[in-house]
């Protein structure tokens, strides 16, 4: 029989199945951070259970860690206690941390697939939305909750329904100045922040196909964005290409294995998806969010909607967001002026998005009512940065690169955005307060958010390209 | 696990949709290691002022409404997939959440930690809303057994969907680890067979 994707993975790694019940689904790699694991390794302490196998469990701190002096204590007391818990945690149950200081630290999302713990055709959770990430390698990934944590501590394996599948194609090409994040801003913004919800999402088409492995992670990540459990996109070589020599990616024989499995991890010609939808690459513009969820993002040459074009039930949610954010309906962003630019998360912190703005803004210089905080996803990152010399490039423009954590995306740390001011971010969520209390985030591309970091406002990014390539 | 089943009370009604995880508890609160107490800090910045007033417009501060029950408008629950914010609903007094549609991780979190997550068509929830703006003391019933939501004024009823095993484990107050646990043979196997 036929199947997608998903389905391949899925039923690869049903330890039972049986009617009635959700499916006893194998979990081969559980990433863990200092937020959402404290409260599993509480449970099975009081169970008297073992993490079941932690050679299959890779912990790092991340959400909570300063982006600046990184080997001092924390100095948030709060914040020190949770990442010193997991790493008491961490020691006492047999599982490998790369926290701070140890060169493999990083945003979670940002180092599985840098060290080549991801792979085509795993199933990997953690405790955190976005590990949808992973699925940029063809994996079944998706976030789960702390009471899963504890679950698959204890057992290896979640209790999980099998997810109904969508396709998403996106074909032709991509115009100037767009990327992976202007695509997947899009496709949420059709579809909506709901519109993904009880699917898992594969992602084809030409114009995904043509995209870096960095650049499918963007759009993977996101998939959460509109609801869905995760979404993944078929492995080629550009995939081998990347994983081929990382750290603990298979070698020798075991990588001929490997890859002869990964060439059938693609969703059969006639497989039957329960929903499909298509999009031209050419109908996309660099996007920008204007409200306070992912999918109220439009063009950034458009007008933000009229609210009385909204339906009846929906008005009431729909100002509420505008008065958030201080806009009008029916008005255009251009030129509105912004205080921050943060440039990392895990959906655009790779060292790809690094050397993007680099490229944009070598030889400019920041407008002077602008912060702008470069926050890369990994050590790894930073330090192929900093041998590539784009940390000169910054410091040039006035840019400030600072050191790894999920940083101002949440604001766990003491990287806030100030209550009322704006930040174009190349994070994955506007929702209100998330960058701070009261703050106000445009979502955006990394070149959007580097287009407004020089011009001090609100910026079609296709001007300036277009004045550097005439 | 709590155990849930049937409940008689009036309602909380908080008629907004997509209500994201970060406003039912913002991040800067996700620094406890415990379950307990988020309950305090559940719509934290919708419900109080910086000076910690409570702000008198949110319905949470209103004295004219109470119960176990909070309803919410279409895709509650959507993004972070912190648990925290199931455990902060729970600890706040609520039993069940009502909305017409829910965001896939936190309808997990909530049956995993006894709360219930009862959706409901778009017509039903407007039905509740509207009878709660006539009477801020209007009840609902909620039934597990039967699966069913029923307006106590009204006597309008709705039947809802719920996987049978979670379904189970609500009315024990099992959970999923009890019952994998009890499959460690199977995943021995599975690994082996690998």
């Amino acid at each position: 029989m036929s199947k997608t994707l998903v389905e391949k993975i899925w039923d690869a790694h049903v330890v039972k199945s049986e009617e009635g019940f959700p499916d006893i689904l194998y979990i081969d790699t559980h990433l863990i951070h200092e937020v959402t694991s404290p409260q599993a390794f509480d449970g099975l302490r009081k169970r008297g259970l073992p993490v079941f196998r932690p050679k299959q469990t890779v912990a790092t701190a991340d959400h909570n860690v300063p982006t600046l002096n990184q080997l001092l204590p924390i100095k948030e007391e709060l914040s020190r206690y949770q990442v010193d818990m997991l790493t008491k945690n961490c020691a006492e149950f047999g599982v490998e941390l790369y926290g701070l200081g140890h060169p493999f630290q990083g945003i979670v999302h940002v180092i599985g697939p840098e060290l080549g713990i991801t792979l085509p055709g795993k199933t990997m959770v953690c405790g955190d939305s976005h590990t949808s990430t992973h699925g940029a390698f063809g994996a079944i990934a998706f976030g789960i909750g702390t009471s899963q944590v504890e679950q698959v501590f204890a057992t290896q394996c979640l209790l999980q329904s099998k997810p109904k599948t969508m396709k998403i194609e996106v074909n032709g090409e991509l115009g100037k100045g767009v990327g992976a994040k202007d695509i997947i801003l899009y496709i949420i913004a059709k579809i909506s922040a709901a519109g993904g919800t009880g699917y898992f999402i594969e992602y084809a088409g030409s114009a995904i196909e043509a995209l870096s492995m960095e650049a499918r992670m963007t759009i993977c990540n996101m998939s959460i964005e509109m609801g869905a459990r995760g979404g993944l996109i078929a492995p080629d070589q550009t995939t081998f290409d990347y994983i081929k020599g990382r750290e603990f990616a298979p070698a020798g024989e075991e990588w001929d294995k490997a890859l002869a499995y990964w060439k059938t991890l693609y969703s059969d010609a006639d497989a039957k998806f329960d929903s499909v939808l298509t999009f031209d690459a050419a109908d996309i513009a660099p996007m920008i969010t204007y409200g306070t969820n992912p999918g109220m993002g439009m063009g950034i040459q458009e007008h933000i909607p009229a609210t009385g074009a909204q339906p009846e039930k929906e008005k009431l949610s729909y100002q509420k967001a505008l008065d958030y954010m201080g806009f009008d309906d029916d008005s255009s962003l251009i030129g509105k002026p912004v205080d921050y630019v943060f440039i990392g998360s895990c959906t655009n912190s790779r060292i790809e998005d690094l050397r993007e703005v680099a490229d944009f803004v070598k030889g400019k210089r920041k407008a002077d009512n602008v912060t702008v905080w470069i926050v890369p996803g990994s050590k790894q990152v930073e330090q192929q940065a900093k041998n590539e010399g784009l940390d000169k490039i910054f410091e040039a423009a006035g840019f400030q690169l600072r050191e790894p954590g999920c940083s101002a995306c949440l604001g766990m740390n003491e990287d806030k955005i100030p209550a009322g001011k704006y930040c174009v971010s190349t994070s994955n969520r506007n929702f209100e307060g998330r960058q701070g209390q009261n703050a106000r985030t445009l979502l955006a591309s990394p070149l959007t958010a580097a287009a407004a970091a020089v011009t001090g406002k609100i910026t079609d990014v296709r001007d300036l390209l277009e004045k550097v390539n005439p | 696990m709590k155990k849930f089943t049937k409940l008689t009370s009036a309602v909380v009604p908080l008629n907004i949709e997509n209500i994201d995880t970060d406003q039912i508890i913002p991040a800067r609160f996700l620094k406890a290691t415990t379950r307990e107490g988020f309950g305090e800090n559940l719509f934290r910045d919708w419900r109080y002022e910086n000076d910690n007033q409570p702000k008198a417009d949110f319905v949470m501060n209103n004295p004219t409404y109470s119960g176990q029950v909070l309803v919410a408008g279409k895709n509650f629950g959507c993004g972070s997939s912190r648990e925290h914010a199931a455990w902060a609903i729970q600890d706040a007094g609520f039993d069940a959440v009502i909305s017409s549609f829910f965001a896939d991780i936190f309808k997990g979190n909530a049956l995993n930690n006894g709360l219930l997550p009862i959706q409901v068509s778009d017509e039903f929830l407007a039905q509740i809303f509207n009878a709660v703006d006539n009477n801020p003391k209007s009840a609902l019933e909620v039934d597990l057994e039967n699966q069913t939501v029923t307006i106590v004024e009204t006597g309008a009823q709705e039947s809802f969907e719920i996987n049978p095993y979670k379904k189970s484990c609500l009315i024990n107050g099992y959970d999923d680890i009890d019952f994998i646990l009890a499959q460690k043979e199977l995943i021995a196997e599975f690994e082996q067979a690998k």
